[in-house]
């Protein structure tokens, strides 16, 4: 609900968290972690980002569900749905001539 | 008896007409529906950088951890903290206190304005310095530079109508014009350009570094 506010403490913890995540992102980049596991890990803390911005910032969370439901499962359906492509870019290189 | 007790649940329905089903505002409604269409337009472009990179093995990294990733982590930092004073701002229009949200709002602005400054900084060093454009690159593939500037572009150009967007606000809300809904609706754009560079930073950044 909109009249549901969230403490000035909340806020700072939440920031600090997303400050924490990037460090944890950026020392992933200082490591040299293989490009798989590297690109797992960045998106996976991403999108732990993501939720606490549209959770905490936005608001997200203290709205009415049927707002979340109308807005964000078509969101990652639509996402999900340009995967398709990717299978396709990994053949490329080896139709190429000299490959 | 039945269908009565049937027809007072209906009416206490959230879809019944009368109010809005999801107790927002029409503006909030707008800004979300905005929002989303918008993640669309850059996951598309972020899967077409992902594209272009798995086809081409070659793909540079060009990114020294120092200066670019410290660079861009400090861009990263500012773009932040510009979200948590835009949610200070909502809560001090919240409160009733106008003075404080301006405050808020302004530095919003201040934190934004940094991150651009910091970007076009980074953004010449690598045009003057290190020749790479959106058509080519001394790296050999010509996509790199195309992506890059593509996805970053855009994202600046979104803090850029957001800075002018908080700047409207601002100055309305210190003439005491706008309510508390529409300093939060400026606040979703905000944070939203913030959630989007939560995916550029790693995907374009942290993916191209080189120790």
């Amino acid at each position: 609900m909109s009249e549901h506010t969230v403490s000035i403490p909340t806020f700072s913890k939440v920031w600090v968290a997303l400050l924490a995540l990037t460090a944890v992102e950026v020392f992933l980049a200082y490591e040299q972690v293989p490009t798989l596991i590297m690109l797992t890990a960045l998106i996976g803390l991403s999108v732990i980002k993501a939720a606490l911005i549209i959770g905490y910032f936005m608001h997200l969370k203290f709205e009415r569900l049927s707002l979340f439901l109308t807005l964000f499962p078509m969101l990652v359906f639509c996402i999900l749905l340009m995967l398709i492509f990717l299978g396709d870019a990994t053949r490329i290189p080896h139709m190429r001539p000299g490959a | 008896m039945s269908t009565h007790a049937a027809a007072a649940t209906t009416s206490a329905s959230h879809w019944d007409g009368g109010h809005s089903p999801y107790a927002t505002n029409s503006k909030k409604f707008g800004m979300w529906l905005f929002i989303i269409s918008d993640a669309l337009t850059f996951s598309a472009l972020l899967f077409a950088y992902t594209y272009s990179r798995v086809s081409n093995p070659d793909w540079p990294t060009p990114f020294h951890f120092n200066p670019s990733i410290i660079f861009s982590s400090v861009m990263t930092f500012a773009l932040l903290t510009s979200s948590l004073t835009m949610v200070m701002a909502v809560h001090s229009m919240n409160q009733g206190n106008r003075k404080a949200a301006a405050r808020w709002i302004l530095a919003t602005m201040l934190a934004g304005a940094t991150f651009v400054g910091l970007h076009l900084t980074e953004w010449l060093n690598l045009i003057n310095n290190e020749h790479v454009t959106p058509a080519s690159n001394p790296w050999g593939v010509p996509l790199f530079g195309a992506t890059f500037f593509g996805i970053t572009g855009l994202h600046m150009t979104h803090v850029v109508i957001g800075i002018i967007y908080l700047g409207i606000i601002c100055q309305a809300v210190m003439r005491g014009k706008f309510k508390a809904e529409d300093v939060e609706v400026a606040g979703l754009y905000w944070h939203f350009v913030d959630l989007v560079w939560m995916f550029v930073f790693p995907l374009v950044y942290l993916m191209s570094a080189k120790i």
